[in-house]
């Protein structure tokens, strides 16, 4: 029993990922029909700006240090940030310390205007083209994107670590009653849970509840109506563009204290995201959701070692084999629309 | 049309000069400086340099061809000579190999062996490259050194540590100057049961592949002879990033150790995660609870922050060594790019130097006679302390380090300090060792 509803926790911050991911897909293909390949690089993006806001507050002048010697025998240069100029030793490390959740409030408009100059510079071109094409150049600009990041950051991950406040683990078990330390779940994926939630529920409302949300939702179900009304769809769907992006690029940002950020990890996250999107049904938002967490709990169960030595490497395959299923059985997906993506 | 007369004394003669001809060392013969593979012709000899440009391991590449390219600044005459003041053979003396200015040329094995391959090839093909050397994965090196004997020309290993290496997979043309699953193994084993105890109960997560599978093998039967019991291991894909699913059920399977038979980007986010879950805050079986991980990489270690402090692992080399061979090659490496050597830049540039001076030696570029002034030469002063190449394997035995994640660094290149240097008694084995058992190095080929 403990170690199911392990599993289960495990799947549900993976979920947090994916749904996360695939609610913007799906807000794209929705609103703009647009298969984006590159919504992966954006979630990767998003981590970066994690770590380009750490590195900015660690911005340091160097001072001499004539006691210490560096690896060459010279004497050490020491990094000082300025952030310690600033405010002090005690201040600064503190600020340095909460990098991450501070980096939020600046990524929110950079994902947005990544977002804004990806879909008016490339994708809106593409918009009347056939899927194979989107996805052909979509998939060419995660390419680029991500070796872009990696000429500036390298191959290597790079630590960015949770506030200490967050690190550690919280003892499930001992408060369910079990043995202590059989239910045990690290603090910052339970707030990256939390966040997932957060930001799922303010998407819905934001469409369920708004004037704008009710404009985009009428553009998704029928786009030439609403244009037909005197409405600008377009510049509408250009905003969503840029909130799908912010969304992926939050993602990212708290999803890098779990895994180091490295250039490749939006490819990591792609294809499973696509699959998720596709076993959710196209353009459900809430069907993407749905499917996240459901493959994430699946993904976290086929790993069991009791499940592996039943079936070895199932664990590699549970994903596919769940999407070649539910498009056997229901070509729509979980939840999806009649008429997306079967003409 | 006259017919010579072939007498019985005459044929005996010849048949005297010739067998005499033929034990001859291969260098010594007069084909040993023909009819070889890409024979330089002109003034200049062409290396080729496969080292990962692009892919996960594109920084330790990028370490490796640095490496290599102050490794023929060095043999070119340039710079300060580098290792070639400290090495215990003097053949080599700054005016390119065989007084040929060296020349190179770079391919990008991708870290996939396929692409590896063909990089190789195309050096080979294409550019002439009379040696093949780098990498920094087991499958590339198994590849691409069944490639260059097939070939005819010497592969010289980068970072490879699979014990296929030199062991299953060996070939008479490859030479690997790094240590090998076993050596960690039977390194690490002894420090860990004396920081730890021998009643220990482990639990392995090991990358699914050839790498992994060496690493986990060696790891456990050198602990389980300390006493340690294997309670799971469990196989994770190499593609994986989040390895919560597996570390999750570690506390749950009475393990109070985890062994982590994982590299580059999988030993960064297993480890990540494992200190994540607060493993190594917990108590299992009234002990600590602790983290081993077989081999570190310092480039690699980065990428792990604060989470390697205090985890015990192996490694090549250090720069923190102060022999006079590693203190000349830091100085070197770091005058020339601003930071210290990685453990793949100081293999990479042995690995060439040992080539070059084999060549000296040999007087030849013929691959076989290469192989011939490699196999069982015995050095020093390259960083490792006494070196053997043995002619059996051709695997280098020397001293291993063990390391453990420094608690409190003093720059972003201080993550490791040696806890152990270990003698290389204690990490040789012999040639025909269950781990490295099946095939055989077979015969050096010289190509065309």
């Amino acid at each position: 029993m403990d170690a199911i509803i392990l599993q289960i926790l495990n799947g549900l911050d993976k979920g947090s990922a994916y749904a996360l991911i695939a609610l913007g897909l799906t807000l794209i293909f929705g609103t703009l029909g647009v298969v984006n390949f590159a919504h992966g690089a954006l979630f990767m993006i998003g981590a970066f700006c994690a770590v380009t806001f750490s590195k900015f507050l660690t911005l340091s002048h160097t001072v001499i240090d004539e006691n210490k010697t560096d690896f060459l025998g010279n004497p050490a240069k020491i990094e000082v940030p300025y952030i310690y100029d600033l405010f002090g030793q005690a201040t600064g490390d503190a600020i340095i310390d909460w990098a991450v959740p501070l980096s939020l409030i600046v990524s929110i408009p950079v994902m947005v205007g990544i977002g804004f100059i990806m879909e008016r510079g490339l994708i809106k071109h593409f918009y009347k083209r056939p899927h194979a094409d989107q996805i052909l150049v979509t998939f060419g600009l995660a390419i680029v994107l991500q070796e872009v990041i990696k000429y500036y950051y390298g191959a290597n991950p790079i630590p960015t670590p949770a506030p200490d406040a967050f690190r550690g683990s919280f003892d499930f078990g001992a408060m369910m009653g079990f043995d202590p330390n059989t239910i045990i779940y690290p603090y910052w994926r339970l707030v990256y849970f939390a966040f997932a939630a957060v930001i799922i529920g303010a998407v819905f409302a934001f469409l369920q509840f708004t004037t704008f949300g009710m404009v985009v939702r009428a553009g998704m179900a029928d786009r030439e109506t609403v244009g037909l009304l005197g409405i600008n769809i377009d510049k509408r769907f250009t905003i969503m563009f840029g909130i799908a992006a912010a969304v992926a690029g939050l993602a990212g940002v708290m999803y890098a204290p779990i895994n180091s950020p490295n250039y490749h990890m939006g490819m990591d996250f792609l294809v499973l995201s696509f699959v998720v999107v596709v076993v959710g049904g196209m353009g459900s938002l809430p069907g993407a959701v749905l499917a996240g967490f459901l493959l994430g709990i699946l993904e976290s169960f086929a790993s069991m070692a009791v499940v592996l030595e039943l079936i070895p490497g199932i664990n590699q395959v549970i994903i596919y084999l769940v999407a070649i299923i539910i498009l056997l059985t229901r070509p729509r997906g979980l939840m999806g629309r009649k008429g997306v993506m079967e003409e | 049309m006259s017919f010579s007369k072939l007498t019985r004394r005459g044929l005996m003669k010849t048949g005297a000069a010739a067998s005499a001809g033929l034990t001859l060392p291969t260098y010594l013969r007069a084909d040993g400086h023909s009819g070889f593979t890409n024979a330089p012709t002109g003034s200049t000899v062409t290396l080729g340099f496969n080292v990962p440009q692009s892919g996960p391991y594109a920084d330790e590449g990028a370490d490796e061809l640095r490496a290599y390219e102050l490794a023929v600044e060095h043999l070119n005459g340039g710079g300060d000579g580098g290792l070639m003041n400290t090495f215990s053979s003097k053949a080599l003396q700054g005016n390119g190999i065989l007084g040929k200015k060296v020349e190179y040329v770079t391919g990008d094995t991708q870290t996939k062996s396929d692409a590896a391959r063909a990089s190789a090839k195309s050096m080979i093909e294409k550019d002439g490259a009379v040696m093949i050397t780098g990498g920094s994965s087991s499958g590339v090196a198994v590849a691409v050194q069944a490639l260059c004997q097939e070939a005819g020309v010497i592969f010289m290993a980068g970072l490879t540590h699979s014990n296929d290496t030199t062991g299953k997979d060996k070939r008479a043309n490859g030479f690997r100057h790094f240590f090998n699953s076993y050596m960690s193994g039977a390194a690490l084993a002894p420090v860990l049961a004396n920081a730890y105890g021998t009643d220990r109960k482990a639990y392995h997560l090991t990358a699914d592949y050839n790498w992994g599978y060496t690493t986990e093998e060696a790891v456990r039967s050198s602990t389980e002879a300390m006493g340690w019991e294997t309670v799971n291991a469990v196989k994770t894909p190499l593609t994986q990033t989040d390895f919560s699913a597996y570390i999750a059920p570690v506390l749950q399977s009475g393990a109070d150790t985890l062994v982590l038979n994982h590299y580059g980007g999988n030993m960064v986010n297993s480890l990540t995660n494992a200190v994540q879950f607060g493993l190594r805050d917990k108590q299992v079986n009234g002990k600590d609870f602790q983290i081993v991980v077989p081999l570190y990489s310092r480039l690699m270690a980065k990428g792990a922050g604060a989470n390697v402090k205090g985890i015990f692992g192996s490694t090549n080399w250090h720069w923190s060594l102060t022999d006079e061979g590693s203190k000349a090659f830091v100085k070197s490496f770091g005058t020339k790019y601003g930071f210290p050597p990685s453990q793949a830049a100081h293999t990479c540039y042995v690995q060439a130097l040992l080539y070059a001076d084999a060549v000296e030696r040999a007087g030849s570029f013929n691959p076989c006679a290469v192989v011939e002034a490699l196999e069982d030469f015995e050095f020093d002063g390259m960083g490792n302390g006494p070196t053997l190449y043995r002619g059996a394997d051709h695997q280098c035995f020397k001293d291993v380090l063990v390391v453990k994640g420094k608690e409190n660094p003093e720059s972003e290149f201080d993550l490791l300090e040696i806890v152990e240097v270990t003698p290389v008694e204690q990490v040789t084995y012999d040639p025909d060792h269950p781990q490295m058992a099946g095939g055989s190095l077979g015969t050096c080929n010289p190509g065309a």
